[in-house]
């Protein structure tokens, strides 16, 4: 059930990108995508009653969490903080040339 | 003599950084270091298709930890052919740039940018784990979306923004579907899914995960359905990119990856066959047609892509061993002369500031060495022989006979055709015929240029002596085996640990 909750946010993140047409509502929708995806991958990582997985000498574990998704994760999440970045500076040099967030009136190219 | 299946990654790496450090004082940095340092990955290239010949699949574990645990690379016939397409066309492209970017201000910002892109490619051709592919995959996309936006004028920065987009729509489907995967499988070592995934047979998420995985890799190969970027990204940035974009990107991030997913992990069947014939049609009818009508020089040649990158498909997608030699060696041609043809258009650009082929003309008497190049050049993409894409060509259009797939076929020949027809046109606009009054003192391009676009045009022309017997042992038929055997791939890597 946990599951169907981030399948909605990916879901708002795709209509978002697909429908707004202002430039920084699309970069919006895109974030969302991005956390919708890690949220999925924590979620696929979560075990019911599960510890962290550390291993001392001497303890038995029974239930552990998944480790290898929140590695992962974390470089998703960095990865996700460049493309942002390049975005956000490309539609910084966007309304500088255009004077505008409008994608209706950004076409230059057609054909 | 695994040691040196890292090094293609490695040394792109400390390329771009080294660049970026030292680029902005010394000069030494944005002019000579990079040919340097591409000749050195082109030669490696060659060393490792000869130590792939001699010693079969070489997997290099990182760290010393034993997959499915650990990260592996994985050198396989497949990998080593494209590293060897890839790095060729790159040091060509990097000689080019070194007249071309006088221009630019900001030198070693791109070199340090096409470095880190072709540490990508690299990395997504040879790496043996999912999640790293991925990670791969978004150094060179990133890479690629900012060199796109290189120019900074109105028309790069939308073509930035529209590729950035549908960029990280493509990799976020590809994250998603990963995510599933490792849900499914509970790893990430390639081999692993592949073994887990065969012991537990088709179930829904096996079908989920192939159709995430068709439509991110399809975004990221530009097939027909999801093509609509391509035509504005690839024409937009600077031409040393633009050729680098068209002739080696979209195959290694797209086809490259759909192969080994399709083939390698998840398993060929007839389902997934289908689907890539009929995409790699579309693609290769859709795109030649929207070509014809086009008078941009560059816009025109991104339209191509995604028709040459449809035989590529098709071949690939016919999934007999001739039909994939076919699709193979068309993907090693049309890197070939695309980029050929994307440094003539830069060339014309350079010397003549325009890329309407209307405004041009007559311009074969002023730039032969241009001129004829690029004639080579659309000989070969329009199927004439004896240039390598007559050969590519004709091999698909005999495996899809071979194949009973006669439609296929037909329309393979019309694309080739269609082709032909507006190849024709850019001749007889651009270089042939009576030259314009202001054009009478354009001055052919300066040596680097010329000697990268003589040399392709040189592969161009005895590209198809690749088909003989002696040569193709060595380089074709290891690749087609690679993806021939398809799922024994699994048992391949996992054995050699």
């Amino acid at each position: 059930m946990t599951y169907f909750l981030s399948f909605i946010l990916f879901s708002i993140g795709i209509y978002c990108i697909l429908t707004k047409r202002n430039i920084l509502k699309i970069i919006i929708g895109i974030a969302i995508l991005d956390y919708a995806i890690n949220l999925f991958f924590i979620l696929i990582a979560y075990r019911t009653n599960g510890r962290s997985p550390i291993l001392e000498k001497g303890s038995t574990i029974k239930r552990i969490v998944d480790p290898l998704p929140h590695a992962v994760v974390l470089t998703s999440i960095v990865i996700g903080l460049a493309v942002t970045a390049l975005l956000v500076a490309i539609a910084i040099r966007i309304y500088e040339k255009y004077g505008t967030f409008d994608i209706n009136e950004i076409k230059e190219l057609k054909g | 003599m695994e040691h040196i299946i890292p090094l293609f990654v490695v040394i792109c790496l400390a390329s771009a950084f080294l660049i970026s450090i030292l680029g902005i004082k010394f000069k030494f940095f944005t002019t000579i270091f990079p040919i340097i340092a591409s000749a050195v990955l082109f030669i490696l290239s060659v060393l490792a298709l000869y130590l792939m010949n001699i010693n079969g699949l070489m997997v290099y574990k990182i760290g010393g930890w034993i997959p499915p645990i650990g990260i592996c690379m994985v050198l396989d016939g497949l990998s080593s052919f494209m590293l060897f397409t890839v790095n060729l066309v790159a040091f060509f492209i990097i000689i080019y740039s070194y007249n071309y970017v006088k221009k630019y201000t900001h030198r070693y910002k791109y070199y340090g940018l096409l470095f880190l892109m072709l540490a990508g490619m690299n990395g997504v051709i040879i790496t043996g784990d999912l999640f790293n592919l991925f990670v791969y995959l978004e150094v060179a996309a990133v890479s690629s979306y900012a060199l796109v936006a290189f120019g900074t004028g109105k028309q790069e920065l939308e073509a930035a923004f529209k590729y950035m987009v549908m960029g990280t729509l493509a990799s976020g489907l590809i994250l998603l579907s990963i995510a599933i995967t490792y849900s499914y499988t509970s790893t990430l070592n390639m081999a692993d899914i592949g073994n887990v995934l065969s012991s537990k047979g088709v179930s829904p998420v096996v079908l989920f995960i192939t159709a995430l995985f068709m439509v991110g890799f399809g975004l990221k190969a530009a097939l027909v359905p999801f093509h609509w970027w391509l035509p504005d990204a690839h024409p937009s940035a600077p031409a040393p990119i633009s050729a680098m974009l068209s002739g080696v990107l979209i195959k290694a991030l797209g086809v490259y990856a759909i192969i080994r997913i399709f083939y390698n992990i998840i398993g060929n069947n007839i389902y997934i066959s289908k689907i890539l014939l009929v995409m790699g049609t579309l693609s290769m009818i859709v795109g030649v047609v929207f070509a014809i009508g086009q008078y941009d020089f560059k816009r025109l040649l991104a339209y191509h892509s995604i028709s040459q990158i449809g035989y590529v498909i098709l071949g690939i997608g016919l999934a007999t061993p001739l039909g994939i030699m076919g699709g193979l060696f068309h993907l090693f041609n049309h890197s070939i002369f695309k980029s050929l043809l994307f440094l003539n258009s830069g060339a014309v650009e350079h010397a003549t500031g325009t890329r309407n082929l209307k405004e041009m003309g007559g311009l074969n008497k002023r730039m032969p060495i241009t001129g004829n190049t690029s004639m080579i050049a659309s000989m070969s993409i329009a199927g004439i022989p004896p240039f390598n894409g007559f050969w590519s060509k004709l091999i698909i259009i005999i495996a899809c006979v071979q194949a009973n797939e006669y439609i296929y076929g037909l329309f393979a020949v019309i694309g080739s055709v269609l082709t032909m027809a507006s190849f024709m046109k850019v001749q007889k606009y651009a270089f042939l015929g009576k030259i314009e009054e202001k054009w009478k003192k354009v001055k052919e391009v300066p040596f680097g240029m010329k000697f990268s676009m003589i040399g392709l045009a040189l592969v161009c022309v005895f590209g198809g002596l690749m088909l003989l017997p002696d040569i193709s042992d060595f380089i074709l038929k290891e690749a087609s085996k690679a993806v021939l055997i398809g799922t024994d791939y699994v048992n391949q890597v996992l054995g050699s640990v």
